[in-house]
């Protein structure tokens, strides 16, 4: 067992007489080498798994072998994204859609917090005016 | 949205979160096969472009083209119309005909004129006008007269780009294409028969973002066209191995082994069908067991046969695992070193062989 309690997953590259580009292991050591360099450079890193050639049920065996963490979020933007935290602390997995639920893109993002989750400046900025708005016409009101 | 507003000033007057952007921007930058380093630049380009008049001018095609980019899922078309270009003509999408069509598009080129973006789909007939002309102009007159004005022309589809099906063996209209009557402008070829959806909304948001794209020796983006299907296929470990599926029904097929001897043209065919996929990225040709027909390159219609396997050395494929294709060899990354001599070797003596050969030889 791991430390947050999930089972410690075996890393099986393909299942048995599924095709298979071979890529699943590489893209693993690409996390492994992209959270060292987080951990000593602070560096983040987003892989897009677009870009990757990867065989029918390779990007869900990706998935499985990723597992979901701690942290679940979905946002809801132009169309829903959902931001996981991996088994593996610091791994998210950012997945956009569209308002038809269509995968519009799928990320890899290895930091503290993907920088969609965090609250934007000019969207704290534009709630402001409203809040003050609000308080104003509450004043006016009352 | 106004022409002299900002994409994000537009944006922010009808209240489109940051959060909402930047995922058109992440979502952009994937589609654009460009590195997710880049997506702080999207944001600040498109943050201030403001939007370009766009004139679509179809000429001798199937529309083909235009139902792939309104099929496009991620940038749709109606976030290309609404908020990062102008579609001011488009035969198939504008709810204007007959002369007030045509008026449109005087008025774009009038008021846009040297800054409008000119996309085109469908060859040019070359030996007769009369064969395709609209509200009674030619083709080619039409081209010549919209292209004048143009910045930049994005010929999108095989037709517009090569020739395509009309260019086909014999030609009956003496089709061309959009660069071979253009000489004097800087011309995108997308090629495809379609070309993916999310590559033509693709190429013309990078072109809008970024410029005039790099291209390859036959005017593509480098970005969507710069490796070949074959060197992006899942199946190529299969090709490295030697396995190879011999008719649609037979166990290499059912196991997705690589379908070179069934004809496929993905070693000599550059696209992106392997990576952006179709259908929201749910699949390509090859992934539901077909070969690659080759439709972004140059007279495919005319290159052989759709079933037949390119050329291939005399040795024992199987074994060798190299092949001569039709415009000479072609190196995979995946070679090692220790094949090179006999790839050199193969190259000299390939021949053009059938699939029935390849059944006799397996």
């Amino acid at each position: 067992m791991t430390a947050n309690g999930m089972p410690a997953p075996g890393f099986a590259a393909s299942a048995p007489c599924a095709p298979a580009t071979g890529n699943l292991v590489p893209l693993m050591h690409e996390i492994r080498h992209a959270l060292t360099r987080w951990l000593e450079q602070g560096e983040k890193r987003v892989i897009d798994l677009r870009s990757i050639p990867l065989a029918p049920g390779e990007e869900d065996r990706l998935l499985e072998q990723l597992g979901e963490g701690e942290v679940t979020a979905r946002l809801s933007i132009q169309g829903p994204s959902d931001i996981i935290e991996t088994r593996y602390p610091g791994v998210w997995l950012v997945t956009h859609y569209d308002e038809n639920e269509s995968i519009m893109g799928r990320f890899i993002e290895v930091c503290e917090v993907p920088g969609i989750l965090t609250s934007q400046a000019d969207d704290i900025r534009a709630g402001l005016e409203r809040l003050k708005d609000q308080l104003s016409n509450a004043e006016t009101t009352a | 949205m106004s022409k002299d507003k900002t994409l994000g000033e537009t944006l922010q007057e009808r209240g489109v979160s940051r959060r909402s952007f930047l995922k058109f921007c992440a979502t952009t930058a994937s589609m654009m096969a460009l590195p997710p380093a880049m997506i702080p630049v999207i944001a600040a380009t498109l943050e201030k472009l403001r939007r370009p008049s766009v004139i679509w001018l179809s000429f001798q095609e199937c529309t083909g083209c235009t139902e792939s980019l309104t099929r496009s899922h991620s940038a749709t078309i109606e976030d290309l119309i609404f908020n990062t270009i102008s579609l001011d003509y488009h035969h198939t999408l504008q709810a204007a005909s007959g002369s007030a069509a045509e008026q449109a598009r005087e008025e774009a080129m009038q008021e846009n004129y040297g800054n409008y973006i000119l996309v085109v789909d469908g060859s040019i007939p070359g030996e007769n006008n009369g064969y395709s002309t609209i509200a009674g102009i030619s083709n080619k007159d039409m081209l010549l007269e919209v292209a004048a004005g143009a910045a930049a022309i994005v010929a999108v589809g095989s037709c517009a780009a090569f020739g395509g099906l009309p260019h086909a063996d014999p030609n009956p209209t003496g089709a061309v294409s959009v660069s071979d009557l253009i000489k004097d402008k800087p011309i995108v070829n997308v090629p495809g028969c379609p070309p993916i959806p999310a590559v033509i909304t693709g190429v013309l948001v990078q072109f809008l973002t970024f410029g005039l794209p790099e291209l390859d020796q036959l005017g593509r983006p480098a970005a969507f066209y710069g490796n070949s299907i074959h060197d992006r296929c899942y199946r190529r470990p299969f090709y490295d191995k030697g396995l190879f599926a011999n008719s649609f029904d037979d166990e290499g097929a059912k196991k997705g082994w690589c379908l070179f001897k069934l004809g496929c043209k993905g070693p000599t065919t550059y696209n992106a069908c392997a990576t952006t996929k179709w259908n929201d990225g749910t699949s390509f040709p090859i992934e539901a067991g077909h070969p690659c027909l080759g439709c972004s390159e140059p007279d495919f219609w005319d290159a052989g046969g759709f079933y037949k396997a390119l050329s291939i050395p005399t040795e024992d494929i199987g074994k060798t695992a190299v092949y001569a294709g039709t415009a000479g060899l072609i190196a995979g990354a995946a070679l090692g070193a220790s094949l090179r001599a006999r790839k050199q070797s193969a190259v000299k003596n390939h021949e053009r062989v059938t699939i029935d050969d390849l059944d006799e030889e397996s």
